[in-house]
């Protein structure tokens, strides 16, 4: 396969669209969608935040601006990066710990991390070195999903040229400070994503998620103290530090009360999917129009606004600014603000189950809720989507859903799958009942044979 | 403390717990899986949710996970909140969906924490009805038994292997609703703690497989408080007995010595109970060469007078895997002239040297829990996991133990098990262990050394005198040594609690006496330290305290036929001295009688021998290696399902036969006369008295049950026999009833509690009952009472020490190295213990093995002044060059210190190395082997040249 027929992810806007002083996170990017290497990176403004900080702002300031800018975690939380910075232990006889990048993109329908990483690695460097000066971190670690291999090309060539050009080792730019990244491919599980199951993985764990108290910040990875934060979040700390927190604020205009761009992207029945960087607080709406609009024709019956995690929206809220608090308010989350769209010709027993198969299968297996109950929910969808639904399965999906909610589980991954079946029972419960054609059976109607398994 | 409000009601509790714990001490009912009080917290399995709300105002609520949330001061919660109740009813029936309805078939049911926990939270419908998950199962071993379709994936079993216990072949597997629990393949699980997965795991994933093949339930057991008999420790356990024979030993909870885990010759050793050939009825022969007659009772007591009345002298040889009242009771027949406590000269040495150190050393001895609260150790010359396993499992927890003050430090509560490891990772308190080869320890040991036990001994008095310069200096220490001594010694002196560790394991005087040095150092530093000293067998302390003349001493008085006869009490000899040294003086005794439970190479030799108890027919008194006495009680009478059976304790035995000698009617005897006539004849053991409430002793005016309530076909089981049902076996030596008749609850306080039940807690999680809170003391205070007491006054150092190991040429010191599997007399009788045992092998240092030009695997002879054997060799990456180690169990003519010479073997007659059986070689094949190079003709390097 040659380079050209590679797949790239597809930036959807011309260089004449992007600015350094509109487009934090894209405007380097080319036409071409070639890698930035390091002199390219140089001459386009690259490393002139970590040049400019480092020696000259304490972490403290650059903590404080960050704060002050409200990044919120682009991996789909929406945390303020600058809280979670404040919030890692350092000083006294603390040891230095570690900055992890979350590039362990797994997100269903999500595929706006890779397109930094396989053309831009140079800016996360940037990043990680700022939030590891802030983090007082010793080390940093990508964690990168392993089916990236383009990227982890990417990355491993520009590590090897920050370090061989002195933005990676001991004395970063005279300033002092020592600092290195390494390179992490994951083996391939969704739950990586999560930061602590991400920490348990990175130490060679299986990848349970841990308890919280204690957060990463007072005991992460080999237990000192840890920061992860995602590809985006960390590519939007350079621009906040050469601009300045009022600046990113400004971004997004009167959109949102967020601050900065957004990587969002559509992906589904839609003419044109692909990514933008738009300003925070963009509508679904637009977004779809610069996808193309729906393809052959067919009406938009629904769409997940930030990946399969998210819960459904209906067509009435694409008005609605995609950003983490609007979203929050209709019962769904923003997630990584890549829109998967849904046309009226497909099925929504058939959709949940696809989700809820993957989310069970994805289950870590820690805690009974997630491990045991996603399962079944997966199991009655099948009937469901055969039309051998019984009397009493809507009710229990609907059962299911609430008990793996939020607070009940041991993660966010069980609440995440069961978003999107919530919010399908809400919306499209016809569609369910349609696969209810028995009354309520026995159970061990399908006992399993002797002697086979 | 803190205040709680549960369900509307306020409580004082302890605010460094969580609410689970808070919770379950209080005596409320909230159902958990994957908590444990020896394990923690980690929130895996969901089933303890409760409502939690923000004040008293707060009706809102939301539901927290008890095990994972704090029980701070003015928490308010709710056990019974509706929200919380489904909720956990969900999650037990997601426990269930993949969970087989095999409780009828299931070794678990009637113990099953998921069957408690299911009734507690009333799920009984079931409304999955798809196709379960199965999985297949592993051959584990002669131990544990594996059906993994039952797991509910609480991850317990793992927690505890890996974490608690420091194992490595047991892990979790796969992902999502398909996680497995096993071995990476079929194999004996290697940790000497694997048994206790059957009581960690809540269902039946891990059951007991020496049960499996004649299984009982629960219920249908007969339980009595017992000690364990197969080492020194004195971990309490609950036999479980049915048709006569010991089924299963469960754990049974003491808040000071094993708490919730034994190793596992304790729990699975016990096969030697139930053998076949077990001497059930006294046996008589007039000549050793005679076919012995069974005889009754009388007739058995009346030839045991005759011919002891005509006798001129008889000695009496007790033991030190017997009973103080067995023992007494002999002592009270011959004499105390005439009275050997059986033990081997050396051994008996060692013991009065640890017996004198545990008073007048400056430094207590701790329980296994204190131990846990140490943070330095030294351990001189023992591999504990072989000598005293469940002291080494406790010695890790001290280890551990690090990590939950870098923990607390942190702000990180101790009971938050994952955090804790995360923050703590591998740092841990300063272990040191100096063996002469590698120990069960060495993985979390900050240092370790491979030594000579003279060189072990040597670091001992080095480190002591670098503690304190008063203690005698080590001559002619090289510098390595010296730089290590001050290793150690500036570690248990920066420690806040130090601990030295040492025993009889090597039969090494001067080891002991070097830990007693560093001991006494340690307290005239004024240190918070402890001294921990590991005896061989379960009542060599208690021995030493009742006194007597080596084992020795008794042969010689026959040998020299100062005495022509002697009783020998439930004591092997063959297993302690050379063949022919015993056979020699059982030759010239004129009289031989032998009391024991097992049919011994010595039993063979009796003219009379009498069926004695085992801890299963018996009561009696043992006292463990922390001079605690702790009574062990009769679990069933033996003749109810065997009437032939003329089983009886033998201090009952030698109380008739005294009667007999004398020509007394025999009277009525009890065991609490028999303790309280050895307490008030042996001064150092006028404490056994109180080690246990007398016969008379009820609650609420009845004895107690030793069967539970549920016990059933009484009225059937002798029926094969007579369908007349005989009046209940009457107990007149204890308090317990062989009857479910009987107090067998939790409410009233008691400490020797025969099985753990309490409504709705089946499983050996209902102690959380029986204790003042969850993983502390039973309410009624721990049994046993402590014999052993520092005694103040200025003890001065030990000056004897040895010079450092000296190989010779073309000779091999032997040491002898304990075995937790094959290494213990009574255990290595149980066919789960001998299958489990590693083959015997010579033990050789590569160089030594290099140097002779033998490959692991070749047969060796080993030959001494007192015995010869032929075995394969092994070679050890650690043992010190000179040094040749012998498996301890395997032939009582080798012991620690001899010299001997080395050949290669034949390859034949290797297979049968049983204790009965060490195979004797008929003579070398080859010339002695010499251990220096001299007798090479290449030499590699082409260096210096011998003349």
């Amino acid at each position: 396969m040659t380079a050209s027929q590679r797949y790239r992810c597809q930036l959807h806007q011309s260089a004449a669209e992007r600015s350094a002083e509109t487009h934090p996170l894209t405007w380097r990017l080319r036409e071409d969608s070639a890698l930035i290497g390091l002199d390219e990176y140089l001459d386009k403004d690259g490393y002139a935040a970590v040049r400019q900080t480092l020696g000259s702002q304490s972490p403290q300031d650059v903590i404080a601006t960050v704060k002050q800018a409200n990044v919120r975690g682009r991996g789909g939380a929406g945390f303020s990066a600058g809280m979670k910075w404040s919030l890692t232990l350092q000083g006294g006889d603390l040891p230095r710990g570690y900055i992890v990048c979350n590039a362990d993109e797994m997100e269903p329908g999500t595929f706006k991390d890779r397109l930094l990483l396989e053309q831009l690695p140079h800016l996360l460097i940037e990043g990680m070195i700022l939030g590891g000066y802030a983090n007082n971190s010793r080390f940093g670690y990508i964690f990168l999903r392993g089916e990236y291999i383009e990227a982890a090309r990417a990355v491993t060539q520009a590590l090897d040229e920050a370090r061989a050009a002195g933005w990676l080792g001991a004395d970063i730019a005279g300033s002092g400070f020592d600092f290195d990244i390494a390179l992490h491919t994951g083996a391939g599980r969704y739950i990586c994503g999560e930061e602590t199951a991400l920490i348990s993985s990175l130490e060679g764990k299986r990848a349970n998620p841990r308890a919280k108290p204690p957060f990463p910040g007072q005991s992460g990875a080999w237990g000192k103290p840890t920061v992860v934060n995602n590809v985006e979040t960390l590519c939007n700390v350079p621009a906040v530090l050469r601009h300045g927190a009022e600046w990113y604020q400004g971004l997004s205009g009167g959109l949102s009360n967020d601050g900065g761009t957004k990587l969002y992207g559509v992906s589904g029945k839609v003419n044109r999917p692909g990514l933008w960087e738009l300003p925070i607080g963009t509508s679904g709406r637009e977004l779809i129009e610069r996808a193309g609009g729906m393809r052959d024709g067919r009406a938009l019956k629904t769409w997940l606004p930030g990946g399969g995690s998210t819960g459904f929206l209906l067509p009435e809220h694409l008005e609605l600014a995609l950003d983490f608090d609007t979203i929050g308010e209709q019962g769904s989350r923003m997630g990584t603000g890549l829109l998967t769209v849904v046309n009226e010709d497909q099925s929504m027993v058939s959709l949940a189950r696809n989700l809820e198969e993957f989310f069970a299968r994805e289950s870590c297996g820690w805690c009974t809720p997630c491990r045991d109950g996603l399962p079944w929910t997966v199991k009655i969808l099948r009937a469901l989507e055969r039309g051998e639904g019984e009397q009493g399965d809507i009710e229990l999906l609907e059962e299911l859903a609430n008990d793996l909610g939020p607070g009940k589980t041991f993660c966010a991954h069980a609440p995440g799958a069961a978003m999107p079946l919530e919010s399908a029972l809400r919306y499209f419960r016809d569609e369910f009942e349609r696969g209810v054609t028995h009354p309520r059976g026995a159970a061990h109607e399908d006992p399993i044979p002797v002697g086979e398994v | 403390m803190a205040t709680i409000h549960v369900d509307g009601r306020a409580y004082e509790v302890d605010g460094a717990d969580n609410l689970l714990q808070a919770c379950l001490s209080l005596g409320l009912d909230v159902p958990y899986f994957c908590w444990h009080p020896a394990m923690g917290s980690v929130g895996a399995c969901r089933q303890c949710a409760v409502k939690q709300y923000k004040d008293a105002d707060d009706t809102q609520g939301k539901l927290v996970m008890s095990c994972m949330t704090p029980a701070s001061d003015d928490s308010w919660i709710a056990i019974e909140d509706e929200e919380a109740r489904e909720f956990r009813a969900s999650v037990v029936e997601w426990l269930m969906v993949n969970h087989p309805h095999d409780c009828p078939v299931c070794e678990e049911g009637g113990h099953c924490h998921l069957q408690d926990m299911t009734v507690m939270t009333g799920h009984d419908r079931r409304r999955y009805r798809f196709r379960k998950r199965t999985h297949r199962n592993q051959y584990l071993g002669p131990f544990v038994a594996h059906e993994m379709n039952r797991c509910i994936t609480c991850y317990r079993c793992v927690r505890f292997y890996n974490d608690y216990a420091g194992g490595e072949d047991l892990g979790a597997f796969g992902a999502n609703d398909n996680v497995y629990f096993g071995r990476h393949q079929d194999g004996v699980l290697e940790s000497e703690f694997s048994g206790n997965l059957t009581e960690v795991c809540p269902t039946g994933v891990f059951t007991d497989q020496t049960h499996s093949d004649r299984y009982t339930r629960k219920w249908d057991l007969q339980f009595a408080p017992s000690i364990c008999h197969q080492c020194a420790v004195g971990c309490n356990t609950s036999p479980g007995e049915r048709y006569g024979d010991i089924r299963r030993i469960e754990n049974r909870y003491h808040g000071e010595v094993n708490r919730h885990f034994l190793c596992d010759r304790g729990r699975f050793g016990h096969g030697y109970v139930n053998r076949d050939d077990r001497p059930r009825c006294p046996e008589w022969r007039s000549q050793a060469s005679d076919e012995s007659m069974t005889l009754e009772i009388d007739a058995a007591l009346d030839r045991g007078a005759d011919v002891l009345r005509s006798a001129r002298r008889v000695i009496g040889i007790g033991s030190p895997r017997a009973s103080l009242e067995s023992n007494h009771q002999l002592r009270e027949l011959v004499g105390a002239a005439n009275f050997s406590t059986g033990i081997v000269a050396r051994e008996q040495a060692c013991l009065e040297r640890m017996a004198r150190l545990s008073r007048e050393s400056g430094l207590p001895t701790p329980t296994l829990r204190d131990v846990e609260e140490h943070d330095a150790i030294l351990v001189l010359g023992e591999d504990l996991i072989q000598s005293a396993a469940r002291l080494g499992l406790s010695v890790r927890q001290a280890v551990l133990g690090r990590r939950e003050e870098l923990a607390e430090a942190r702000g990180i509560p101790a009971w938050n098990a994952e955090a804790v490891k995360t923050l703590g990772q591998d740092n841990y308190h300063p272990l040191f262990v100096a063996y002469p080869t590698a120990t069960g320890l060495d993985g979390i040991a900050e240092a370790s050394w491979a030594l000579a036990p003279d060189d072990i001994a040597r670091l001992g008095f080095a480190i002591a005198h670098v503690i304190d310069a008063a203690a005698p200096a080590v001559a002619d220490l090289d510098e390595a040594t010296r730089l290590e001594a001050e290793r150690i010694a500036s570690a248990l002196l920066a420690a806040r609690r130090p601990l030295v560790i040492s025993g009889g394991s090597l039969g090494s005087e001067a080891v002991i006496e070097a830990a007693g040095n560093i001991a006494r150092a340690l307290s005239r530093r004024a240190r918070d330290g402890g001294l921990i000293l590991v005896r061989n067998e379960a009542n060599s302390t208690g021995l030493e305290l009742l006194g007597g003349q080596p084992l020795e001493w008794a042969l010689d008085e026959l040998n020299t036929q100062m005495a022509d006869a002697v009783v020998i009490l439930e004591n092997d000899l063959y297993h302690r001295l050379p063949r022919e040294r015993v056979d020699s003086a059982l030759d010239l005794a004129e009289v031989v009688v032998v009391l024991d439970h097992q049919r011994t190479a010595t039993w063979n030799r009796a003219h009379l021998g009498l069926p004695a108890a085992s801890f299963a027919e018996g009561d009696g008194t043992l006292v463990s290696l922390e001079g605690r006495a702790q009574r062990f009680f009769q679990v069933f009478d033996p003749r109810y399902i065997r009437p032939e059976s003329r089983i009886h304790e033998s201090w009952r035995w030698l109380h008739a036969v005294r009667a007999g000698m004398l020509r007394e009617d025999v009277s009525d005897i009890t065991l609490d006369a028999v303790t309280l006539d050895c307490a008030r004849r042996t001064p150092a053991l006028a404490g056994i008295v109180e080690a246990a409430p007398g016969s008379d002793y009820r609650v609420e005016g009845l004895k107690l049950a030793r069967e539970p309530h549920r016990y059933s076909g009484r009225t059937a089981m002798r029926s094969h026999l007579n369908v007349d049902e005989p009046r209940t076996p009457q107990d007149p030596d204890t308090p317990f009833t062989f009857s479910m008749e009987g107090y067998n609850g939790f409410e009233r306080p008691r400490k020797d509690v025969a099985f753990a039940w309490a409504p709705g807690w089946n499983s050996p999680q209902a102690w959380n009952k029986f204790t003042d809170e969850v993983g502390g003391h039973l309410r009624a205070g721990d049994p046993g009472v402590r014999l052993l007491h520092p005694l103040p006054g200025g003890y001065d150092y030990v000056r004897e020490i040895p010079s450092s190991f000296a190989r010779r040429d073309g000779q091999w010191q032997v040491v002898v190295l304990p075995r937790l599997f094959g290494g213990e007399e009574t255990s290595s009788r149980s066919a789960p213990i001998s299958e489990r045992a590693a083959p015997a092998a010579l033990i050789l240092s590569a160089d030594d093995a290099q140097r002779l030009d033998v490959v692991d695997g070749a047969t060796l002879v080993l030959e001494t002044d007192t015995g010869r054997v032929a075995l394969p060799l092994r070679l050890d990456a650690a043992l010190p060059a000179g040094i040749v180690g012998v498996p301890a169990g395997l032939d009582a003519a080798f012991s620690s210190g001899d010299w001997g010479s080395l050949f290669i073997g034949p390859e034949a007659g290797l297979d049968a190395m049983g204790p009965e059986t060490g195979a004797h070689s008929k003579g070398p094949e080859t010339g002695p082997l010499a251990n220096d190079d001299s007798g090479r003709d290449e030499r590699a390097d082409g260096g210096e040249e011998r003349p």
